[in-house]
């Protein structure tokens, strides 16, 4: 069973833009708004050199690292071609206006990081 | 049953297919697509058959489209069939094979791309076996099969392909005569100088020529096979392969059994659509544009882009024309020419010209009117991109004129912009220090993948897609790796690819519609996408705000990081915090603050920056607003496009020497203006004195204080590449430097493309147009100084006043769980 936890509201977050999720233990999630109000979450760390996703310009369905670029989908968490590799995908739940993400991930996923897929240039 | 479209092309060559991949990107459902091509083959890189033929290459290694992507993007391919009659009434091609079957396929549009035929002279005897042309594989094949068994080759026609076959024949061991009817070589794209000393170096190679030589007739030997060539003064000489590399035809034969209207090609409209039957488009080799047919691919899929637009009905594309340049791709032999290379013998036309014919080295560039339009560049060629980006942008020349014969790399101090020698860098040299590019890879990926521009290989390798500064470097690489038929993009840029639109026409829309909001733009221009994209968007963000001051609302989502922070982002995504110094001069209660904020927030690192001001470096983002509350200090736009700082020396206030009171001129200045957001970072410096300690040379405006005034000198540029700024003019008060400086910034502000830096954009427009408008008209400057300060008046303070200056501050807090 699935326990979901209610982090904001969709208000919460700017349109075309992101909030950061600190957890009790490791890297931040960075839970994003698009133009159609859809709500994603991410692990708060670029694939490439863990820039803040949080940071970065949003668009479509896609977000623009703010370090060097890199254009990560928000909904698999990977990085469009030609670059290589993903990040952390949340699991996210809007109801009335309330964004939720999975207790269980929130407490587990990419809690040791550091390592997630570094690609190498 | 399907509702699509169907669309049905004819011809399965470069520029129709390319159409195809571009309709498919933008809409990959409106059409049931049917493609018919004559050849057994799938989609193939035509360009590449040279190689091949040298043995560089093999037939699969230049294949584009395997037969899998037509499956996978559900494109019916019928191979070895041809289209023999249309009926334009009922809308149904019908084509034949070799075993005379007949089918046919109805089309809503129909797109024909038949390409050109090969040009056969008609001489006596062009009918015999062992007589070729020289445009596909099969063509290749017979001459590699040839090569096994003959000894004597001749190629009739020294122009590009000519050269390409006789280089690849004798490669494949065969003796080979060049017969030209020309007095040079490649007349069409070299002078008499050039060609003559290409002739030699293929003379050294051991390939043979026949100048001025008019070919009679082919002679047979017993078996019916050609065995001689005989020319018109009686000589003649043996020859067991004939390749007619004379020139290509656009093939119009079907258009013309349509009844469509073909001149030199079927004319088509800046829509690739015919001129006779709008459901009708006509693409590459065949089409004619404008009076023009082009044989050269990058202009071909530039047609294809704006088909596919046109086809995907979106309808806001046009082809406008292409400029071309060619490269010869016989290894080992450098030659480049673009543009009117031969010039005008009616003095309309000057050239430069270098040669060195010992060296092998020969250099042309033709000017008319302070442009460059034309050169012709003969075994140095290094700078063969630079001149041909001189000849697209139109820019005037006359300020580099002395310097031009002798390359980019002399012109001002350069990075490693277009500098390197292309062809002679190792495959391990970086060529792209953002991404960590090497020679090797970008090489790789034009090979393996077919890429034929700037964009495909940004795309496919991220090689010059951040700063841009190896663009030139990459070019080149292109040019020398997809050879003679590289070609850049057109005059018109678009700004990405969210719109066909460039920078200078999304500008004039917003100030000529006054379009305010970001979404007033992406309607009115019909955009691609529906919010933009990272690139897009910011530009929008700026040209609306420098358009419309207070009126046009600014959209912090729009803004690059550091510019929505108000801070500067770093390596570890911490933030750096650098407090505003009026020119550079700060207090003991200043220091004493910033040094107590550092114990406080335990920033890791205190450092002086290049512009005179200290940057506290590792503040996490949630301290930041408390960072500047604490300091007290105006905090940032050291990271924005716009004012950053106003660099001084302590000028007659301190200095022995100093005339002028530099430190207060660099205040006044920096109060005035610093809140100033422009198309790009923008930096000022004053000195009191020629000495200049304050290095204004090199900066957006830099003033210098002298005896009797301030000299003052724009659009120099501490970049990648520095530029030394020019001398603008002397004035004598303080208050005529804030004017005249005021409105060159205006003019920038206004007229600027976004990311453009001053010295781009006085590049572009010319200084002499800046002088116009600043120098000679008073009520201009004015009124251009007046409007800067209008749109600076009451702009608030992003550090103190978040509301005013809109600044989310639901940025700086982290959510809890």
């Amino acid at each position: 069973m699935t326990e979901w936890k209610v982090i904001c509201k969709v208000d919460d977050i700017p349109v075309l833009g992101a909030r950061r999720v600190q957890r009790a233990k490791g890297v931040e999630v960075a839970v994003f708004r698009n133009a159609e109000d859809k709500v994603f979450a991410l692990l708060d760390q670029c694939p490439h050199k863990r820039g803040p996703l949080s940071q970065g310009l949003v668009f479509g369905e896609t977000v623009v690292c703010p370090l060097h670029n890199w254009h990560i989908g928000l909904v698999d968490g990977c990085a469009h071609a030609p670059d290589e590799g993903c990040t952390t995908r949340f699991a996210v739940r809007v109801e009335n206006g309330n964004v939720a993400l999975d207790v269980n991930e929130l407490n587990t996923l990419a809690i040791e990081d550091a390592t997630v897929a570094m690609v190498a240039n | 049953m399907s509702h699509k479209l169907k669309l049905v092309m004819v011809g399965n060559g470069m520029a129709g297919v390319r159409t195809l991949e571009e309709l498919i990107k933008l809409t990959p459902d409106l059409y049931d697509i049917t493609v018919f091509g004559s050849e057994p083959h799938p989609n193939y890189n035509r360009i590449l058959l040279s190689p091949v033929l040298a043995g560089e290459q093999t037939l699969d290694e230049i294949i584009l489209n395997p037969l899998d992507w037509y499956s996978d993007n559900h494109i019916t391919l019928h191979t070895s069939w041809t289209v023999t009659e249309v009926d334009r009434v009922k809308r149904i091609v019908h084509a034949t094979n070799a075993a005379g079957e007949v089918q046919s396929a109805a089309y809503d549009r129909l797109i024909l791309a038949t390409g050109s035929n090969p040009f056969m002279l008609p001489v006596p005897g062009r009918e015999l076996e062992g007589v070729l042309a020289y445009r596909d594989i099969a063509d290749t094949q017979a001459m590699i099969d040839a090569a096994t068994q003959y000894k004597h080759a001749v190629v009739i026609g020294g122009g590009l392909l000519g050269l390409e076959a006789a280089n690849g024949l004798m490669k494949r061991g065969m003796r080979v005569t060049v017969v030209h009817v020309g007095e040079w070589l490649m007349e069409r794209q070299l002078d008499k100088v050039a060609g003559g000393l290409l002739q030699r170096s293929l003379e050294e190679r051991g390939m043979q020529f026949r100048m001025g030589a008019h070919t009679q007739e082919l002679q047979a030997d017993k078996n019916g096979r050609v065995a001689s060539v005989l020319f018109k003064d009686g000589s003649y000489v043996p020859a067991e392969l004939v390749v007619m590399a004379v020139g290509i035809r656009p093939n119009t034969a079907l258009a013309e059994k349509m009844h469509l209207h073909c001149e030199r090609g079927i004319v088509v409209s800046d829509t690739l659509q015919t001129v006779t039957d709008p459901r009708i488009y006509a693409v590459g080799e065949c089409a004619a544009h404008r009076g023009i047919a082009y044989g050269l691919v990058a202009p071909l899929f530039e047609q294809g882009k704006v088909l596919a637009n046109h086809l995907a009905e979106f309808g806001i594309g046009r082809y406008t024309g292409s400029l071309t340049s060619t490269k010869l791709k016989v290894t080992g032999i450098d030659l480049f020419s673009a543009g009117d290379f031969m010039g005008s013998d009616d003095g309309s036309t000057e050239e430069i010209v270098l040669s060195d014919p010992h060296e092998g080295v020969y250099k042309k560039l033709v000017i008319r009117n302070d442009q460059l339009v034309g050169a012709c560049l003969y075994g140095d060629t290094v700078d063969g991109s630079w001149y041909f980006k001189l000849l697209r942008d139109g820019r005037s020349v006359a300020d580099i004129r002395e310097k031009l014969m002798f390359g980019e790399s002399n012109i001002g101090d350069v990075g490693h912009e277009g500098h390197s020698k292309a062809a002679s860098m190792p495959d391990d040299a970086e060529v792209c220090g953002c991404n960590g590019v090497k020679k090797g890879a970008i090489c790789k990926a034009i090979k393996d993948k077919g890429l034929f521009t700037l964009d495909e290989v940004r795309k496919h390798t991220k090689a010059s897609a951040s700063c841009g500064s190896c663009t030139g470097l990459v070019e080149q690489i292109l040019m020398f790796t997809a050879g003679g038929d590289y070609s850049a993009t057109p005059k018109k840029k678009a700004i990405c690819g969210c719109t066909d639109h460039s920078h200078q026409e999304v500008r004039d829309a917003i100030r000529d519609q006054k379009l305010l909001t970001s979404d007033a733009v992406f309607q009115f221009l019909e955009w691609k996408s529906p919010t933009g994209c990272a690139t897009c968007r910011p530009a929008i963000n700026y040209y609306r705000m420098s358009s419309w001051p207070k009126e046009a609302l600014d959209d912090p989502q729009s803004r690059l990081i550091n510019e929505r922070s108000h801070a500067n982002i770093q390596k570890d995504g911490t933030y750096s915090v650098i407090p505003r110094m009026w020119g550079g001069e700060t207090t003991a209660d200043e220091l004493r603050r910033i040094a107590d904020v550092v114990d406080k927030y335990n920033i890791p690192t205190v450092k002086v920056t290049g512009g005179q001001r200290i940057d506290l470096l590792g503040v996490k983002k949630e301290d930041l607003v408390n960072v500047w509350k604490d300091i007290g200090m105006p905090c940032g736009h050291a990271y924005a496009k716009a004012l950053r700082t106003v660099k001084t020396c302590v000028g007659s206030e301190w200095c022995r020497m100093g005339t002028q009171d530099s430190t207060q001129m660099g205040k006044d200045l920096e109060k005035a203006m610093w809140r100033m957001y422009a198309p790009h970072k923008v930096k000022f410096a004053v000195s009191g004195c020629p000495r200049n300690c304050a290095e204004a040379g090199i900066k957006d405006v830099g003033i210098i204080g002298v005896d009797s005034g301030w000299e003052m000198y724009i659009a120099g540029n501490g970049g990648i590449k520095t530029e030394v700024a020019e001398f603008f003019v002397k004035v004598k008060t303080s208050e005529e430097v804030m004017e005249y400086t005021g409105a060159f910034m205006q003019l920038y502000r206004e007229e600027g493309w976004y990311l453009e830096r001053t010295v781009h954009y006085v590049n572009r427009v010319g200084m002499d147009y800046v002088k116009k408008k600043i120098l000679d008209d008073e009520a201009g400057r004015k009124a251009l100084w007046a409007r800067l300060q209008f749109a600076l008046d009451g702009e608030p303070d992003p550090w103190f006043e978040f509301d005013k200056a809109q600044v989310d501050t639901r940025q700086f807090e982290a959510i809890t769980v």
